[in-house]
């Protein structure tokens, strides 16, 4: 693939008897976003550090802009950005002065001044770094990230923990990334966020690539069938739910019923129906269009947040 | 060379902010001289100097508890690991710890010196080269074992316990806090492996006027060689992230430190003189000559 700006080929990473990465495989083209799609633990931290040079691998390959990201250090670094996952800055450090810093670092450098308007922190500018709210620390590590103007733009779990008005800001941010033609690799577990921002996305369970495709493609795989959950007052008959008119799948999580139907009006009539006839009562039911919950569903038989 | 000082201004800039940084570095030092010359001088120039000496062995060998304790904090709380991301080697950001430290322990030596002149009546400032060039390297060396001590603990509490341990064979066994020539024999000739001594020996005979730029060659050479060997090992297994672990290897690695002391101990101790200067200066200052002095055969 000679337009891949990233490429993984089998890799695998181990701590101790736990193996985090157990051979991933993906390559990403220059200007696209592309997103590592997984619960919590599933690798997708491991897989994106190794690719940062935070980490190094045990085994396989990991290029980046054509540099090995273990080996190529400063030359590397120069053409990189990100924003990970558990990191923090000094205390009684100003917003402007950490861009500054970092600034200094690199031989190509963005303006201090444009970084501050673009993710909104003029106002900002003197306040301590314990002073900003998360979504602010967020902004300034965007903007920290961009501070060298790279090429590769790393993205882990960028919106973790915050609300939803700021994770939307974010997600503005990243859509300008996509204007400026930055390569973005971001991971997350929000599967909106995958669906909203990737061009296409790789998802991962238990350190394993298990699909890859754009969102689009992806949801087709679940053969366009509509997700309908259900809570009830009692437990159905074993089996009563999966034999409904229309139903492809179903299984059970904590109580909700997940049904996947190719013919969804059919279903709830004969649901209706069977409720009756077994004196049972519906709490509750949502219907939901095809999603990258339901490609993991599918694949996995969990869902993603379990 | 530009990293390491964009760093340094930037570390300087952050401890300035720190009130405890401020009260540990300037007030408390100044407290402790303020508070030995009014009890311990008796009026005489001399003790007055010999007690600057000793707050500015104190003043200078705090670099090492202070670093320590920062960048294990940095790399618990991640912090470390955000200067890992961009092009900033270990090498820079530790030799900007030794720098920034180095730049913000010189008011505070001033200040202590100049109380003494102006406001406790000490004769002459004492041989100031030798005193520039002792904290010059006292602050680096110190500083440098702050970082060793940051390299092989894992956690805060680790690194607070050890620093208790050190700190103490630091203040007590090196004529620091008590004159060495009030110990027994014995205890004198430990504390000539103490790098501490080489520091607190040099700077009580620089402030009392007692020694030649010339004499304090061993100690500045035996700080240099301490500094040279803690900052290549604490650079050799620096870590950034809050869990990688330090290897048991490294650990013994460390020991490598304390080589040029034990060299220098064993010196001393075999043919050195450095006891007798210790002793002459000692009886020197106080005015208790009641035994005839040693000579002293440099």
């Amino acid at each position: 693939m000679p337009d891949s700006i990233i490429q993984v080929d089998e890799l695998y990473k181990s701590y101790g008897a736990v193996e985090a990465v157990r051979g991933v495989s993906f390559a990403v083209d220059e200007g696209e976003i592309f997103g590592l799609l997984g619960p919590n633990g599933a690798g997708k931290t491991s897989t994106i550090e190794i690719l940062e040079g935070l980490r190094t691998r045990d085994r396989g390959v990991a290029r980046v802009c054509g540099l090995d990201p273990e080996k190529s250090g400063e030359k590397y670094k120069e053409r990189i950005g990100a924003i990970l996952q558990s990191t923090s800055l000094p205390d009684k450090i100003r917003v402007r002065e950490a861009i500054e810093l970092f600034a200094k670092f690199y031989r190509n450098r963005a303006d201090t001044e444009g970084l501050l308007r673009r993710f909104q922190l003029e106002e900002k500018r003197n306040a301590f770094y314990s002073q900003l709210s998360g979504g602010q620390k967020q902004r300034l590590a965007l903007a920290m990230a961009l501070v060298n103007n790279p090429q590769v733009v790393f993205l882990d779990e960028p919106t973790a923990g915050l609300d939803p008005q700021v994770r939307r800001e974010i997600y503005d941010i990243v859509e300008e990334l996509r204007r400026d033609k930055k390569t973005v690799l971001l991971t997350t577990h929000y599967i909106e966020e995958a669906e909203r921002l990737c061009d296409r996305v790789a998802i991962i369970d238990h350190g394993r690539v298990i699909a890859i495709g754009s969102p689009r493609e992806l949801k087709h795989r679940s053969a366009g069938t509509t997700r309908i959950e259900v809570r009830l007052a009692h437990m159905p008959k074993d089996g009563a739910l999966a034999r409904l008119d229309g139903v492809a799948d179903c299984r059970e999580f904590d109580g909700t019923f997940v049904l996947h139907s190719a013919r969804p009006t059919v279903t709830i009539v004969a649901l209706v129906k069977e409720l009756e006839a077994e004196q049972n009562e519906l709490q509750s039911l949502e219907m939901f269009s095809p999603s990258l919950e339901d490609v993991f569903i599918e694949l996995t038989g969990r869902r993603l947040r379990e | 060379m530009s990293r390491t000082w964009t760093l340094t201004k930037m570390r300087m800039r952050l401890a300035m902010r720190n009130r405890m940084f401020l009260f540990f570095s300037l007030v408390m030092p100044l407290g402790f001289l303020v508070f030995g010359v009014m009890i311990f001088s008796k009026g005489s120039p001399g003790l007055v100097a010999y007690i600057l000496g000793a707050i500015l062995t104190v003043t200078v060998m705090g670099s090492f508890w202070g670093l320590s304790v920062q960048l294990v904090t940095f790399r618990e709380q991640g912090i470390l690991r955000r200067f890992r991301l961009a092009p900033v080697g270990a090498g820079p950001l530790l030799a900007s710890s030794i720098l920034s430290n180095y730049f913000l322990i010189i008011p505070s030596v001033l200040v202590e010196m100049f109380v003494c002149r102006w406001a406790f009546h000490m004769e002459t400032w004492g041989n100031l080269w030798a005193i520039i060039v002792l904290v010059t390297f006292g602050s680096a060396t110190f500083s440098a074992f702050g970082l060793i001590v940051a390299s092989i603990t894992n956690t805060m509490q680790e690194t607070q316990i050890i620093n208790q341990l050190v700190w103490t064979v630091f203040l007590f066994l090196s004529g620091a806090s008590f004159p060495l020539a009030i110990f027994p024999q014995w205890i004198q000739r430990c504390a000539l492996f103490n790098p501490a001594t080489y520091l607190a020996t040099g700077l009580e005979a620089a402030t009392t006027n007692l020694v030649s730029t010339g004499e304090i060659l061993t100690d500045v050479l035996a700080l240099a060689i301490g500094l040279y060997a803690a900052f290549e090992i604490s650079r050799q297994i620096f870590r950034w992230e809050p869990e990688a672990k330090v290897p048991r290897r490294a650990k013994l690695w460390v020991l490598a430190v304390l080589v040029p002391f034990l060299a220098f101990g064993a010196y001393e101790n075999a043919g050195g003189t450095r006891l007798a200067r210790i002793q002459h200066d000692f009886q020197h200052i106080t005015g208790q000559l009641s035994m005839p002095p040693v000579p002293r055969s440099r």
